[in-house]
């Protein structure tokens, strides 16, 4: 691959990768916080209140850094993308514009009065701010997967002879079939990070034996959160992304799965190691007729292996799609483990008194953001070699006229940067947590 | 069509500017009028609320800018691809810096982010005006209608200039002092008492260096892009736009709602810049046969009609949500 190809493809990896790990949290989040809000509009408990103002301040900063590094994201189209951009701004603009017009403005507006505003608004106005905010952030999320959607299944365009693509139905590029589950797994995804964020914060409360009401308070609610979340992850959301690659992108299938051969009745990989070039799986550990099961409902159903497909169009980094891909589905297998397990203890009311379990739910906060890592890898790469399918190569697309050497004295910025902005989160983070949920002061 | 989307577009962007121009203003003049630590907090205080929502402008404003002209988009965007980078990380910074800084009330963190805070604020403003001299300039576009300019040449505005070069520095420094300027007159606004009187005297001053500088910028782009004054023979009516900047900055001098003036000021640069650019919306320096004008980027015209459906409920909403918030926050930190 061409070195100044390979360093496009870096440089908007990683900042898209590092981006989404705060949005991700900031969507999980602003929806328990409405849920908290809510509790405190109908039990008049201090408490809720309390709690949503420590969420609140978690959120702040949380936001703060979905900012600043969402900025860059949206004017990397054009510098990393320039190609791209030119033949399919025409579609692409228009849900970009209008994750700016619909999303942006309200969350950023609301959020200023959210955070500055709760004593001015009363306690129904606040509410709705709480409210407003949640909804630009989902929506924000929409716009995306479906530009992003677009990109996986391209809908409702015409191509013109000088190879520019145009949009031909706005409906149909909204009401996309991929974005669908995309959508609905993709915000169930970050309802999970931002649930086992609240468990980790009850849990570690508990067990360091401080703001002891507030980490009780917190496990009651993110629990059932986190634990209808981690199903839904599997079912129905996974399993409708799951059919929607075997209909549209069979190849991304069998490569994630690494599947080489086309077999009926094919088996699903727990373990093993692809080999790309001998066209084989190494130690695999394999469930029988599993794959053909869950794709095509038929224990003995046909699923087509790589070998089928012509080399050209394999994705160019099977090995990291396929480990994506497992690292994904291992994790949710996990936290679906894991999160009935806590149910049944928070049911049984023994799960205050089980300092195992609640170590294990505080430890177990990186792991949702590897998961949604995980699968945005394996939706990325499962694309490749197309940078639109089946329209455009990813080579065809980059930005030409900016040399490697450049490209890679701003990745090596951004890295540097990146690296200076991880240590400054972690740092606040640790101070709110440290604060922690008691202190009567308005937010922020 | 073409031409509506050129003029949305100059408005949003003129909007940008107007908004987000106090609060970067406003960080410009931070270190040399709030000497106290109270005092450093009112004009954070002062912008808290707003600069997210007023930064959003530019974003929205890019986002637009893709939907209705994609090629300019595409060949801006990697023409100008370092400085672009640059303006993210100093964005990026200042973003943090205003965030960040109350989160930790300790002797070192407290001077690095407001340095920070100034120093990101002040090359910003140097950066946007710099990004519209060259865009007024032109760049060398070739026939793919692509192009990719370093930061620097020789600082002349020839037919292979850089980034920088002796005329983008002068709008640079333009729109730094009239940011500058703007900032001071939002804190003076926003504040009260000693701080709030700094900000007035010191807005007097560089109110001065603003006029100096616009007689100065409007004489260079003369010999730059002599073509742009065509426009306003062609149609005389645009003389509206330069008149609005000279009454504004009267205003400003004269003292009288100072704050309204220096916006009026900037809506009247920025669309004059707009209107004697129309209809082209990046010169090529080498061929005026290779100018990417607004018809030979825009998207398609279903693209462009089906997007003013939404469009505008959105602007009629976005006003919604600023003139709340402005109300909401309307009065004097305290
Ligand atoms: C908490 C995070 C998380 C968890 C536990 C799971 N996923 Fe996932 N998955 C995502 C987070 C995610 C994601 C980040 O949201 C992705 C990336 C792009 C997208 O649409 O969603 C994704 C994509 C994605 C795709 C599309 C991949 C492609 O297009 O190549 C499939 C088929 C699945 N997931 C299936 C599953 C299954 C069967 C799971 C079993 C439990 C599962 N996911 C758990
Ligand atoms: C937040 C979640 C996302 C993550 C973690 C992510 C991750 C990645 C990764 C790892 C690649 C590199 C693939 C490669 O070079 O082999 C990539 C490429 C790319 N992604 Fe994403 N992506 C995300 C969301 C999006 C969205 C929402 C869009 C579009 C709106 C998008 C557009 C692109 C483009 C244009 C490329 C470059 C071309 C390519 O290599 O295919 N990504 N992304
Ligand atoms: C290439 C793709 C992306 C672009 C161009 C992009 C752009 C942006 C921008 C400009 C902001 C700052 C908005 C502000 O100033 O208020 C932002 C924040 C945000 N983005 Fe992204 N983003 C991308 C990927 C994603 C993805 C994949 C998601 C979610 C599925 C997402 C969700 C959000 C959310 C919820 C915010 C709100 C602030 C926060 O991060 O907490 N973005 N994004």
């Amino acid at each position: 691959m061409d070195y100044a190809l390979a360093l496009h493809r870096f440089q908007f990896a990683f900042t898209i990768t590092y981006h989404y790990l705060f949005p991700q949290l900031t969507m999980g989040l602003a929806l328990l916080i409405v849920v908290l809000k809510t509790l405190h509009l109908r039990t008049d408990d201090v408490r809720y209140a309390q709690a949503a103002r420590f969420w609140a301040k978690i959120f702040g900063i949380n936001f703060a850094f979905g900012v600043v590094t969402g900025i860059p994201m949206e004017f990397q189209f054009g510098t990393n993308w320039s190609r791209f951009s030119k033949a399919a701004g025409g579609v692409i603009g228009q849900t970009l514009a209008l994750e700016g017009m619909y999303s942006f403005f309200l969350e950023s507006t609301f959020l200023g009065l959210f955070l500055f505003g709760e004593k001015q608004l009363g306690r129904i106005g606040h509410w709705v701010t709480a409210f407003l905010v949640f909804l630009g952030s989902w929506l924000s999320g929409f716009f995306i997967i479906a530009t992003d959607a677009w990109m996986q299944h391209p809908v409702g365009y015409t191509t013109l002879p000088d190879g520019r693509i145009q949009l031909e139905s706005l409906s149909a590029l909204l009401l996309n079939p991929w974005t669908f589950w995309m959508y609905l797994h993709n915000m169930t995804g970050s309802v999970v990070t931002g649930a086992f964020a609240m468990m980790a914060s009850g849990a570690y409360y508990l067990i360091a034996g401080k703001h002891v009401e507030q980490g009780k308070l917190f496990l009651r609610i993110a629990v059932p959160v986190a634990t209808v979340a981690a199903i839904a992850m599997l079912f129905p959301t996974g399993d409708g992304q799951g059919k929607n690659l075997a209909k549209y992108q069979p190849i991304t299938l069998a490569a994630a799965e690494g599947l080489f051969d086309t077999e009926a009745g094919a088996p699903i990989a727990v373990l093993g190691q692809p080999d790309a070039n001998r066209g084989k799986l190494d130690n695999p550990l394999l469930i029988p007729r599993m794959l053909s099961m869950i794709t095509y409902q038929r224990w003995d159903a046909e699923v087509k292996g790589l070998n089928h497909f012509p080399k050209d169009q394999w994705p160019d980094q099977i090995e990291l799609l396929y480990y994506s891909f497992h690292i994904m589905v291992g994790l949710g297998t996990i936290f679906i483990g894991l999160t009935v397990l806590t149910s049944f203890y928070l049911w049984r009311g023994t799960l205050f008194r089980s300092r195992w379990l609640l170590w294990v739910l505080m430890l177990a906060v990186p792991f949702p953001f590897i998961a949604n890592t995980a699968g945005w890898f394996a939706a990325e790469l499962g694309r490749q070699p197309w940078l639109i399918y089946g329209l455009m190569k990813t080579s065809e697309g980059y930005s030409v006229r900016v040399s490697a050497g450049n490209t890679l004295f701003t990745t090596l910025g951004f890295l540097g940067m990146y690296g200076l902005l991880s240590i400054l989160y972690l740092f606040l983070m640790q101070r709110e947590l440290e604060h922690g949920p008691s202190s009567e002061e308005a937010a922020h | 069509m073409e031409a509506l989307w050129f003029w949305l577009l100059a408005l949003m962007l003129t909007t940008y500017v107007v908004l987000d121009g106090f609060d970067l203003g406003a960080g410009i003049a931070h270190l040399l009028i709030a000497k106290t630590e109270d005092e450093r907090k009112a004009v954070l205080e002062s912008i808290g609320p707003f600069w997210d929502g007023n930064e959003v402008w530019l974003i929205a404003a890019g986002g637009t800018l893709f939907l209705a002209f994609p090629t300019l988009y595409a060949a801006s965007f990697m023409g100008f691809y370092l400085p672009l980078i640059i303006v993210l990380w100093l964005l990026m910074f200042r973003g943090l810096s205003i965030e960040l800084r109350n989160h930790a009330p300790s002797p070192m963190w407290l001077p690095l982010w407001d340095v920070c805070f100034a120093g990101s604020s002040a090359l910003l403003a140097v950066f946007l005006g710099a990004a519209l001299g060259n865009v007024v300039r032109g760049v060398p576009l070739d026939a793919q209608q692509e192009f990719f300019l370093p930061l620097w040449t020789d600082f002349q505005p020839g037919r292979e200039p850089g980034i920088l070069d002796w005329y983008t520095v002068t709008v640079g420094a333009t729109a730094f002092c009239a940011l500058w300027m703007h900032g001071l007159l939002w804190v003076e606004r926003k504040t009260s008492g000693t701080l709030s009187e700094r900000a007035s005297a010191m807005a007097r001053r560089v109110a001065l260096g603003v006029a100096v500088l616009t007689v100065v910028v409007t004489a260079a782009t003369f010999v730059v892009r002599p073509e742009m004054w065509q426009r306003f023979a062609d149609a005389p009516w645009g003389l509206v736009f330069p008149v609005a900047a000279v009454a504004g900055l009267g205003t400003v001098m004269a003292g009288k709602r100072p704050f309204a003036g220096s916006a009026t000021y900037l809506v009247g640069m920025m669309l004059s810049a707009a209107f004697s650019l129309f209809p082209v919306v990046l010169p090529s320096s080498t061929d005026p046969a290779l100018h990417l004008t607004i018809y030979n980027t825009a998207s398609g015209a279903y693209s462009q009609s089906i997007a003013l459906w939404w469009w505008i409920p959105g602007i009629v909403l976005t006003t919604g949500y600023f003139t709340m918030l402005f109300r909401k926050f309307g009065s004097k930190v305290s």
